[in-house]
């Protein structure tokens, strides 16, 4: 366990010392937000005329807007003006092979089964220098074009696509929405952007892994997904391995159109740096997801939690469509100091529209876990339905767990069930455990993913065997 | 196998057991008595590891070692169980995968390969007809929605596929009614091997005709106060402890 926690401080810690902070060549513009910068970002990116506009509108509404204290989470003053809002990458590899890259960091990708491939770009190896993704990528590519499926990254799609970008960017998270949309939407730096055409069903998961060029736009990330009608896509997003990041401010936005009888899953395993044991340092992690359901058109999101300082963040689905479905799946798990807000929204407007919420909470260490969601039943939604379950977990007695449900049903004929339970892991549990022989660790992890397998399992296979593994990792030490 | 020296453990600083003297030797099957509160599932639970409670004295040696610096996890390992009174739900987990972990985690321990999963799933089978364990509970979450027969069979079950040198079952048969009793008991029977030994604490003589020991004694009030054969365990069903704890005190 010692050997393991070291890896673990190594990995969450201090791995600055190994130069985890690649020598990124970057170009980097002033400090500070004002209109200029605006301007700047979007000249940059050589971006067209209308972009500019709609960045600069967004930035005077944050202007107006006030950081969100509604949350459970305490959270310090950020210097918004003390932030550097772009800087293109232009990354130099640090090693030219594995064999350069710490050992024990290498271990750790071992353990959560990361891709070669993917270790490499985390670790900061030069991708080409030992494997051709160029010509996997192409493969890839091939085959989604042969569809007429678009994945490419925003700034590509700006370029390439730009009416179907401005029919739909804002359309469902609109720079009003919030003050961290607003702030998105002023100064985003890049992002991915994915078109399913009419009755297409994309054959293969759409994932990080084939974009590993569009790494390192963590900070304001920006995704537009959008299935049109009778389509299917399953995106991926995030990486279980242990992603790092400089910027301790993330707001990303994703935006997710589901029109007529279309089907989109969105998976996320989230997990930024999350401070160390002494709850110093950490992402804050403020993102707004929401996908628009058209008739009959379905969206799920799945997601497992574990990074960051600050979580805040409610992935939603307005069902306006009749009979659509909304799905949310989550698990969330805080250690240390960590902090997490989040939940979900299920916004039904129209007839027969059903949603379903599975949460599950961990919390661990000295931690605040809370969910929050909201089900609201909109006059016209007849027949409306939603079954909520918010689970906690607790796991020693200094973390919390709080659940914040909010129901608001203008509709008679809505069905809304709320059930919610607390649980901590036992004593007994752990002594049955290890009188079978399994170690602590051992069966906590065991425990917490029987706990949190209903959501695991609507992950995709790969990534679900990743995250189990993530999730005994991000509870090691947190019992005995 | 075990042996027992002047064991004193307390709980909230309470003394529960003072002075256990006791020991077991491969192929002998041990009834342990006794009336309500005499120290019987603590002596089992501090046996086991426990950390409820707390070893004031004594000194416990196992195949040689000293069990009482061991973790609870490598007693288990090493080869000793605990088939527990109130076997405990851990939600989610299911009994194949709990002891697959198990089971290979033990494996680790002796230097031994890892089963393979074929091998696992036909040992699987194989072990639950000792109990005429319905092979269904096995891809059920470990003793979730179990009844209170099956959660006792399960245990019996564990211990066919971790094959204990030294079991100890903490009234195994309570609970348990007369066609339960049966299987677990003629269960335990079979798992019975000149290399292994097994301590029964039981308050009915009843499991003792499937379970026959080779000795019996009475736990009171935190000491062994007499021992004898199986027949003792009759005696005490007939006329109940009273002569024995007014003779001892």
């Amino acid at each position: 366990m010692e050997e393991k926690d070291k890896i673990l401080d190594d990995l969450t810690g201090s791995e600055y010392k190994y130069g985890f902070v690649t020598d990124i060549d970057t170009e980097v513009i002033p400090k500070g937000l004002n209109e200029e910068i605006v301007r700047l970002i979007s000249q940059k990116k050589g971006e067209p005329a209308w972009m500019t506009e709609f960045r600069l509108k967004a930035y005077r509404h944050w202007q107006t807007m006030k950081m969100p204290r509604w949350a459970h989470l305490d959270i310090p003053e950020i210097d918004f003006q003390a932030i550097s809002y772009y800087a293109a990458p232009r990354p130099k590899p640090k090693y030219e092979s594995l064999d350069e890259v710490d050992p024990e960091l290498l271990s750790t990708f071992e353990k959560l089964g990361v891709p070669i491939e993917e270790r490499m770009m985390l670790a900061g190896v030069a991708v080409d220098a030992v494997m051709d993704s160029v010509s996997v990528k192409t493969t890839f590519k091939q085959t989604l074009a042969e569809k007429g499926i678009i994945f490419c990254s925003m700034s590509e799609a700006l370029r390439d696509y730009p009416d179907l970008v401005r029919k739909y960017l804002g359309s469902v998270v609109p720079y009003t929405d919030n003050f961290f949309a607003a702030l998105n939407a002023a100064v985003f730096s890049d992002g991915s952007f994915c078109y399913i055409p009419k009755g297409v069903r994309c054959p293969m998961e759409l994932s990080t892994y084939f974009r590993i060029n569009a790494a390192g736009t963590g900070q304001f990330e920006r995704t537009l997904i959008v299935a049109d009608e009778g389509a299917y896509v399953s995106y991926m997003e995030g990486c279980t391995a242990p992603m790092r990041d400089e910027n301790q401010l993330h707001a990303a936005v994703v935006e997710i159109v589901v029109l007529k009888d279309a089907e989109v899953k969105y998976s996320t395993v989230q997990n930024w740096y999350p401070g160390d044991k002494q709850g110093r340092g950490g992402v804050y992690n403020f993102v707004t997801k929401r996908g628009m359901c058209r008739e009959n058109a379905r969206l799920s999101w799945t997601q497992v939690e574990t990074g960051s300082a600050i979580t805040w963040k409610y992935p939603s689905c307005i069902l306006a469509g009749d009979n659509s479905v909304g799905e949310f799946y989550s698990v969330a798990v805080t250690n240390n100091y960590q902090q997490a807000d989040t939940g979900t929204r299920m916004i039904h407007l129209g007839r027969g529209t059903r949603s379903r919420i599975v949460s599950k909470g961990i919390s661990a260490g000295q931690s605040q876990n809370s969910y929050r969601g909201l089900v609201r039943v909109s006059r016209k939604a007849e027949g409306a339905r939603n079954y909520s379950q918010c689970d906690s977990l607790l796991i020693g007695d200094r973390c919390g767990a709080h659940t914040f449900p909010y129901i608001e049903v203008d509709n008679p004929s809505a069905i809304v069930e709320h059930e919610a339970t607390t649980s901590k892991i036992g004593e007994d549990q752990l002594f049955y455990c290890n009188q079978r022989g399994l170690s602590t660790e051992d069966a906590v992890g065991l425990i917490v993913n029987g706990y949190a397998k209903e959501v695991l399992n609507k992950l995709p296979m790969e990534f679900a065997v990743e995250a189990q593994k993530l999730l005994s990792i991000s509870l090691e030490g947190s019992v005995g | 196998m075990l042996e027992v020296k002047n064991l004193h453990a307390t709980v909230d600083g309470k003394e529960i057991l003072r002075g256990i003297n006791f020991s077991v030797k491969a192929g002998e099957v041990h009834a342990i008595m006794g009336p309500n509160g005499s120290g019987k599932s603590t002596f089992a639970s501090v046996l086991a590891g426990n950390e409820r409670f707390t070893v004031t004295e004594g000194e416990v040696l196992y195949e040689g070692h000293d069990l009482l610096s061991m973790s609870i996890e490598d007693r288990a390992r090493a080869g000793i169980f605990l088939g527990f009174q109130y076997p405990v739900e851990i939600p989610g987990v299911s009994m194949a995968n709990f002891l697959k972990v198990a089971l290979q985690e033990k494996r680790k321990y002796q230097g031994l390969e890892p089963l393979s999963a074929s091998e696992f799933l036909r040992m699987m089978r194989d072990r639950a007809s000792v109990v005429e364990l319905d092979s269904k509970l096995t891809s059920r979450a470990v003793n979730e929605g179990f009844s209170g027969g099956e959660k006792k069979k399960n245990e019996i079950f564990q211990m066919a596929m971790l094959e204990p040198k030294l079991a100890i079952l903490d009234e195994t048969d309570s609970g348990l009614d007369i066609d339960a009793l049966r299987i677990v008991g003629t269960g335990v029977t079979k798992l019975k091997r000149p290399d292994n030994a097994t301590i029964v604490i039981t308050h009915y003589q009843r499991l003792l005709d499937y379970i026959v020991p080779d000795y019996v004694h009475v736990l009171y009030k935190g000491r062994i106060i007499y021992s004898g054969d199986k027949d003792l365990a009759l005696k005490l069903e007939k006329e109940g402890y009273d002569w024995l704890i007014n003779q001892y005190e």
